[in-house]
């Protein structure tokens, strides 16, 4: 068995077995695995299907990744790129042309700039994180995740409970709080959230924690009361500790469509957005319009989600996630050429 | 950025068939690639939006628009009505049973919205049919799931059922409808755990709670804002289940919610209700022509109009104008008007349905204060009829009278006088401007600015 055909395999998995597989290296494979078969299948059934670059390759090819959500102008970008750097290298089997949609697509994304993937935390002293997004994007999950894995570096953490407004949403922050073992600062349902910030940056402050990770109550962009209110928030953290919050990172449901963008937009606005923390990308979700976010905006991607366990948010890494998506592809021309 | 609406985009390919005289069909088909990329851009899926294409394709080349004179606006009218049949159809209401209790399934992905839907819903179900619900909590999974939905039943002062984290949902489930059969509630809202699609344990968990009694409707629940994805959603859970009807939420935001129409082609489900809001009152009925307007990126100019036709009297629209004209207009005018415009709903969401409102800077700014109305109605009440009628009478006595009268102070009172004044002074002005018709407009110190 040839290896390309082993690694098939166990991609290919069922999900039982998948979830057998509990080394951080599979549970990327597996929560990827989705994105894998319907996208990267999908290129290489072009390939095999065109043998010539031409426009019904092209256009096929568009349509793959307008059906995973990448937007159309980036799309059109894209295209143009390729077109540009096919006739360049004269390409004309589309063989090898994986390889250049690979990187295309890295090189859309990071147009030109350096990805800080990790956390940019101060060295000493009290770092803050706030969590911002519209409804149900998972921000209060992502939170006990992210609180699990910073705990695991050995960093001593609090979380501040500051949805005051869903109902349950403060159970189920100091849920996650008693799961991962970490102290919830929280006030009343329906109290002031700014007020609950100050509480918890002073509480930070005062016990000496090395990260303070900030909840916030979902809501749509286009609520200007509750953007307003956000302003709020920001300003309150940052007044109490200068250079806070050193993280504002942007739960983004991996299912969302174009609206996605204007969401990054009208966050940034506010917020000044540092990060995309890209949520549910386990399901069938493709979560495409990343590509369009960070070429428009310049927000990168610092976390995806890919399980319901605590230990399921991993860094995300444009090179790795990319190539990973045509690694079946890479292969496949590394066994043709023997 | 790219999201103008299918009417912008048009505008570009007619500026280039302006003039030609006649349009041919390769016009029409370079308007119906405008017509895609407005659709994908409104996160419709791109297999129905091919499908959609073709049709729209036959019907434009089949009709006028190649002898209309207006092809732009004709393209968009048939792209819409089209729009429009696919939406809606049916527009079904809830099946109870005849045999209560209804059972209504609530399934959906994580996030979507299960929960405040399933609170808002018995919430409607209780209003507008007369029924008494029962909410039941079988997301076990989710942490302070069971408690989200139990605080939702007391804002709402309705009973739910739940029996903690350890039990199986399915148990929970089997007890709910007894305990609903003996408590004499007729509807049964299950709040099922959010899931992937993908999950088949999750997956298999639904049907045996959908094996107890068969349920009277499963709703899918769905986040508005889904991209493409929303067709798999649909049909994976349409497949497994069966479902009966959807649920549209966070249409309040500016999403155009192109995933109306992605499920609907795919499952050919009605879509029930539309989540308008965080308020547990905000859960609406779907209405097919607005919800095409708005993936079309149009606005929602129908509401709009729909609600000025039906609050506006024509016949007191008339008097109206006529009082500008001779100049009568009193502040008993002036709190009719006032009205009229508080009758049409909150005006922040009047001004939201124009198209393209939501972009103009500094509209957001413009909050109308409905409680500034609320006080400028006080001091209008508190005039005499005579006051009313001639405020030039006015004076400071009776401005203090006015001022205690209305709960506000003589400063608030002044300020209502003089923009009342300044109101009269302008509609002069535009009456008189009217009467001279052709005469050269003579603005006071403006007259610099025109040589």
């Amino acid at each position: 068995m040839s290896f390309f055909k082993k690694l098939k395999e166990k991609m290919s998995g069922t999900p039982e077995e998948q979830i057998e597989k509990q080394s951080i290296t599979e549970k990327f494979k597996g929560g990827l695995s989705k994105t894998r078969d319907q996208f990267t299948s999908k290129v290489n059934d072009l390939v095999a299907k065109y043998r010539k670059v031409d426009e019904d390759f092209f256009e096929e090819l568009e349509e793959l990744l307008l059906q995973a959500d990448v937007g159309f102008e980036t799309v059109m970008e894209l295209m143009d790129k390729l077109r540009y750097e096919v006739q360049r290298k004269n390409i004309k089997d589309t063989s090898g042309i994986q390889s250049v949609i690979a990187e295309k697509l890295v090189e859309i994304y990071e147009s030109g700039e350096e990805q800080l993937a990790e956390l940019q935390l101060p060295e000493t002293g009290l770092g803050v994180i706030l969590l911002v997004g519209v409804n149900g994007v998972g921000k209060t999950t992502t939170i006990g995740k992210l609180a699990h894995r910073l705990k695991q570096q050995g960093k001593t953490v609090m979380l501040a409970a500051g949805d005051t407004f869903r109902a349950g949403a403060i159970d189920q922050l100091q849920e996650w709080g008693n799961r991962t073992g970490v102290e919830v600062v929280k006030q009343a349902e329906g109290s002031d959230p700014a007020a609950v910030m100050y509480d918890a940056v002073r509480a930070a402050k005062s016990r000496g924690v090395d990260v303070l990770i900030c909840d916030t109550a979902g809501r749509l962009q286009n609520k200007v009361n509750l953007m307003n209110e956000l302003e709020k928030i920001h300003r309150v953290i940052s007044r109490e500790l200068p250079d806070a919050p050193h993280e504002v990172l942007l739960a983004l449901d991996a299912t969302t469509g174009q609206n996605a963008l204007i969401q990054a937009q009208t966050f940034k606005e506010v917020t000044n957005v540092t990060g995309i923390v890209l949520t549910k990308l386990d399901g069938t979700a493709k979560g495409g319009i990343v590509l369009a976010i960070r070429n428009k905006l310049g927000i990168p991607v610092k976390f995806v989600g890919l399980g319901e366990q605590m230990d399921d948010l991993q860094p995300f890494d444009a090179d790795k996630y990319v190539y990973g998506l045509f690694a079946e592809g890479l292969e496949l021309e590394d066994t043709e050429d023997k | 950025m790219a999201f103008e609406g299918l009417a912008e985009r048009l505008q570009v390919t007619m500026q280039k068939i302006k003039g030609k005289g006649k349009i041919s069909e390769a016009d029409v088909k370079e308007m119906m690639r405008e017509v895609r990329f407005a659709l994908i851009e409104a996160d419709v899926n791109l297999k129905v939006v091919k499908e959609f294409i073709k049709t729209v394709s036959e019907r434009a080349v089949g009709q006028d628009v190649m002898k209309s004179l207006t092809p732009g606006q004709q393209v968009i009218k048939i792209v819409k009505d089209e729009l429009t049949q696919l939406m809606g159809g049916e527009q079904s209401k809830i099946a109870f049973s005849t045999r209560p209790p209804t059972v209504i399934m609530m399934v959906g992905l994580q996030g979507a919205g299960k929960t405040t839907t399933s609170g808002k819903l018995a919430s409607v179900l209780r209003k507008k049919y007369n029924k008494k619900p029962l909410l039941v909590a079988a997301d076990i999974y989710r942490p302070a799931a069971i408690k989200q939905l139990e605080t939702l039943g007391k804002q709402l002062s309705l009973p739910v059922f739940s029996l903690g984290t350890e039990i199986s949902p399915v148990e929970i489930a089997r007890q709910a409808i007894e305990h609903a059969k003996q408590e004499h509630h007729d509807v049964v809202i299950i709040d099922t755990a959010g899931r992937l699609h993908v999950d088949e344990a999750l997956m298999d968990e639904l049907k045996q709670i959908r094996a107890i009694k068969e349920p009277d409707e499963i709703f899918l629940v769905v986040d508005s804002m889904t991209g493409q994805d929303a067709v798999n959603v649909a049909s994976n859970f349409n497949e497994a289940l069966g479902i009966t009807g959807v649920v549209l939420t966070k249409l309040d935001g500016d999403t155009r919610g192109g995933a109306a129409l992605s499920i609907r082609s795919v499952t050919q489900k009605p879509i029930k209700f539309v989540g308008m809001g965080e308020k547990m009152d905000a859960l609406e009925e779907f209405h097919p022509d607005r919800m095409a307007s708005r993936i079309l990126g149009m606005g929602d100019v129908l509401s709009l109009i729909e609600k000025a036709q039906t609050e506006v009297d024509e016949s007191k629209a008339k008097e109206l104008e006529e009082k500008i004209r001779t100049q009568s207009f009193t502040f008993d005018d002036f709190i009719e008007q006032l009205q009229q415009v508080k009758k049409m709903g909150p005006l922040d969401e009047i001004l939201k349905m124009l198209p393209g409102a939501g972009k103009i800077k500094g509209l957001e700014n413009a909050k109308v204060d409905e409680k500034q109305m609320g006080r400028v109605e006080a001091i209008i009440y508190s005039m005499t009829p005579h006051e009313k009628t001639h405020p030039e009478t006015i004076n400071g006595s009776r401005k203090k009278r006015i001022a205690k009268g209305s709960g506000t102070s003589i400063q608030e009172v002044n300020r209502l006088l003089k923009q009342f004044d300044d109101m009269k002074k302008m509609m002069k002005q535009m009456s008189s401007m009217q009467q001279k018709g052709k005469k050269k407009m003579n603005f006071p110190g403006m007259d610099g600015l025109f040589r």
